[in-house]
């Protein structure tokens, strides 16, 4: 009897392994092709920006892959007295087969292999042509060269002649976005990370209310804020000034730093500092010397997400910012790109390009910082 | 360091009474800071305006005088404040720590709110009380219904996108070969702006005439298939708005994803391996086993998101300027405001924007009564 039944369940656990091994084959492959299709837009971006202009706007980004190209290799007189309104029957020697005009302007494709469209339709005459695998690989760094200066810059037309374009001074926008950021993410912490251990571990009257408060400006939307601040700033002579723009974005920012934060110090163990207390060390030197320390992780998880946002911000920075040019960031610069410079594609790349450059990189080396972060913001109740 | 251990042995000393001299020495530090503050935002303000400096070294100048400026402001208000007799100290001390905090969410948030719900009533410049006027015209006019109509799709499409494909992936990574590489990609476009998100999309859904090249990647491929190449932002009504909604779900995926991720990993392997056990369809575990798990985080995810979409604003203004039918509360928000000049109608919108996350707010609210720390 169990003679019997072994090899059966031997074919029995050997299908399932094998339905395991197919399974594990599926979901690797849908996985990447998510994942290449997640990558392809960005891809093309990068790609784009080191073409040429005349590249860009003639053939697609994937050029720059194995391809095959139709070249023009022999031509063929069709007689004169074809009528081009009927389908044209071709000679023998090109098949024979009969097309119509538009079929031909599209490329049609002949028994040998080779294409046939018009060279010059008036003329009836045929351009054959026979595919090559080409790859297209003019690059340049021209484009994020002409992006970054602010001075005009000579540029060739097809035809020979100069053209003199106005630089985008994006490099002038890069500065201003970091004089924003920076400040925009230290304040806001700063001042949270008091508020925190404030609300954490000390007891004033109002603790409750305050904290209330700022658990419900959590969600408000910042369009609520816009017109009275947009106020405030006229009247203080404050707009497009960077202190405008740091004091708005730490405003906003705040609820959620300094809830995040509150979470992480009030867990932290409750006896160092009661033996700091009794050593004689102020809440102020227990603050400095022992919580911020301790709290490095917290901190640098937020200060990702506020780097981010602020980089990324382009809302605040129009309202604050403004028509004031020289304060003006790599979003707003870019948003303007985009309304004056529409059809330049070697142009918007390379700046689209630029403006990601510094948030990418943060985002790779400290992926595991802006991960903790997000999930101790969203991960709460 | 040395500052603070200054700090702390003084603190110590004074704990019987307060010491005059460090009290107006304090103060005295006190309006120096003030000044020296003033000076520099007056230094930046010039060669903001006539570019007296160079660029880099503006720049520079305002980052140090801005953070520094931050700490200093902590550091000599504690100062200030332990210089004064024990009993005034333990009362004012929380307020150092607390105070800055309150006073920016006072003058950012939490005021102007009111504010905005006062000149929600008001007519355009704010001169007139008009009633409920800019709310009848907010609820009624064609373009706030579009507006509306819009929303209502990026909050359905949009989150409903970013929440199964974040799922999707979440689980279908637990169980590959690959499974950080395909999370780096996945959550990429996260660290992108929306500006420059709508860049590579303007890109990837740029028309050029039939016949010419198509370098935009979607009408290439729809007119390698034989297709009529289209203008997908602009002309396709309604079907744009889904254009410009794919955006999202490409940006916010990742969000999703790495969320859903870490609560999948929590679920225990023994209760999913019991499953599997008694001959459970990895189908059946998903939706019986792992979907109740997550629950929580699924709810959460799916608030965020919905807020999100509710002030979606940038991706719209940067493809179609809110232009062939893809008008969105925010951008309608902004050109009330800045088109129109009328700050009546704008309050009014935002205010509306504020009443869809009510009951958001209420539910945190709750939460935070749960906890017992208070």
């Amino acid at each position: 009897m169990a003679a019997l039944t072994t090899p059966s369940r031997t074919t029995r656990r050997a299908s399932a392994k094998r339905q395991q091994v197919i399974g594990k084959i599926i979901i690797n492959v849908v996985l990447a092709l998510i994942c290449i299709a997640w990558t392809i837009p960005t891809l093309g971006l990068l790609i784009s920006s080191f073409r040429l202009r005349d590249d860009i706007s003639s053939s697609g980004w994937w050029a720059v892959f194995p391809h095959q190209e139709f070249k023009t290799v022999d031509t063929f007189q069709l007689a004169k007295e074809i009528d081009l309104r009927q389908p044209i029957v071709f000679p023998a020697e090109l098949g024979g087969r009969s097309y119509s005009v538009d079929e031909i302007a599209s490329g049609v494709k002949l028994p040998d292999g080779r294409q046939a469209t018009w060279e010059n339709r008036r003329g009836r005459l045929l351009a054959l042509q026979a595919g090559t695998w080409t790859v297209n690989t003019n690059f340049t760094t021209e484009n994020y060269a002409n992006v970054l200066s602010g001075q005009k810059f000579v540029v060739k037309n097809a035809d020979g002649t100069d053209r003199a374009i106005q630089g985008d001074d994006l490099w002038g926008a890069l500065i201003n976005s970091l004089t924003v950021a920076i400040p925009a993410t230290v304040i806001p912490i700063l001042i949270a990370a008091f508020a925190a251990y404030g609300f954490a571990w000390m007891r004033f009257p109002g603790r409750f209310l305050l904290f209330t408060l700022v658990v419900a400006l959590l969600v408000v939307p910042l369009q609520v804020a816009l017109i009275p601040i947009l106020r405030d700033y006229v009247s203080l002579k404050l707009n497009g000034t960077y202190l405008a723009v740091w004091l708005a974005h730490t405003g906003f920012g705040l609820p959620l730093a300094t809830y995040l934060l509150y979470n992480y110090i009030s867990q932290l163990p409750r006896d160092i500092l009661e033996s700091a207390f009794i050593d004689g060390a102020s809440h102020f030197t227990i603050f400095t010397q022992l919580i911020l320390p301790l709290s490095m992780p917290a901190l640098a998880s937020f200060a990702i997400f506020q780097f981010l946002w602020v980089w990324n911000d382009y809302l605040v920075a129009l309202v604050f910012i403004g028509a004031q040019p020289n304060v003006q960031v790599l979003t707003m610069r870019l948003a303007d790109m985009v309304g004056s410079r529409g059809q330049d594609w070697h142009l918007l790349t390379a700046g689209a390009f630029i403006t990601m450059l510094i948030p990418l990189t943060v985002f790779f080396s400290l992926q595991r910082y802006f991960v903790r972060g997000l999930l101790a913001g969203s991960v709460k109740g | 360091m040395q500052t603070t251990d200054v700090n702390a042995r003084h603190s110590a000393a004074s704990d019987d009474g307060m010491n005059v001299g460090r009290l107006a020495l304090s103060a005295v530090l006190f309006v120096i800071l003030l000044a020296s503050l003033w000076w520099g935002f007056d230094v930046l303000r010039t060669s903001q305006r006539d570019n007296s400096m160079p660029k880099i070294l503006t720049g520079v100048f305002a980052i140090v005088w801005g953070v520094g400026g931050a700490a200093a402001i902590f550091f000599t208000a504690n100062f200030v404040v332990e210089q004064l007799p024990l009993t005034v100290r333990r009362l004012l001390t929380p307020f150092v720590f607390v105070g800055p905090a309150v006073l920016l969410l006072g003058w950012f948030l939490f005021l102007p709110t009111l504010r905005t719900l006062y000149l929600s009533f008001l007519n355009k410049d704010s001169t007139e009380f008009v009633g409920l006027t800019n709310y009848v015209a907010a609820f009624t006019e064609r373009t706030m219904l579009t507006a509306f109509q819009n929303n209502l799709l990026w909050m359905i499409f949009g989150t409903a996108g970013c929440v199964i494909f974040g799922l999707l992936i979440a689980v279908l990574a637990d169980r590959s070969g690959f499974e950080s590489v395909a999370k780096a990609l996945i959550f990429l476009p996260m660290a992108i702006s929306f500006v420059g998100a709508g860049v590579i999309w303007r890109f990837i859904y740029y028309f050029s005439p039939p016949g010419q090249p198509q370098i935009g990647l979607l009408n290439a491929v729809v007119s390698g298939f034989g297709g009529q190449p289209q203008a997908w932002t602009s002309l396709v009504q309604p079907w744009n708005n889904f254009f410009l909604i794919a955006i999202l779900v490409w940006m916010q995926t990742g969000f999703a994803m790495v969320i859903f991720s870490a609560a999948i990993k929590g679920i225990p392997e023994d209760i999913l391996e019991a499953a599997r056990v008694d001959g459970a369809k990895e189908f059946t575990i998903f939706f019986q086993i792992m979907l109740p798990a997550i629950q929580g985080t699924l709810v959460t995810v799916t608030t965020t998101i919905l807020i999100l979409t509710l002030k979606i604003f940038d991706v719209v203004i940067v493809m179609t300027g809110g232009q062939y039918g893809t008008n969105v509360i925010a951008v309608e928000f902004y050109r009330q405001l800045f088109s129109s000049n009328d700050n009546g109608r704008g309050s009014a919108i935002a205010i509306v924007l504020l009443i869809a996350v009510i009951p958001v707010m209420v539910y945190n609210l709750r939460q935070l009564n749960k906890q017992e720390v208070f």
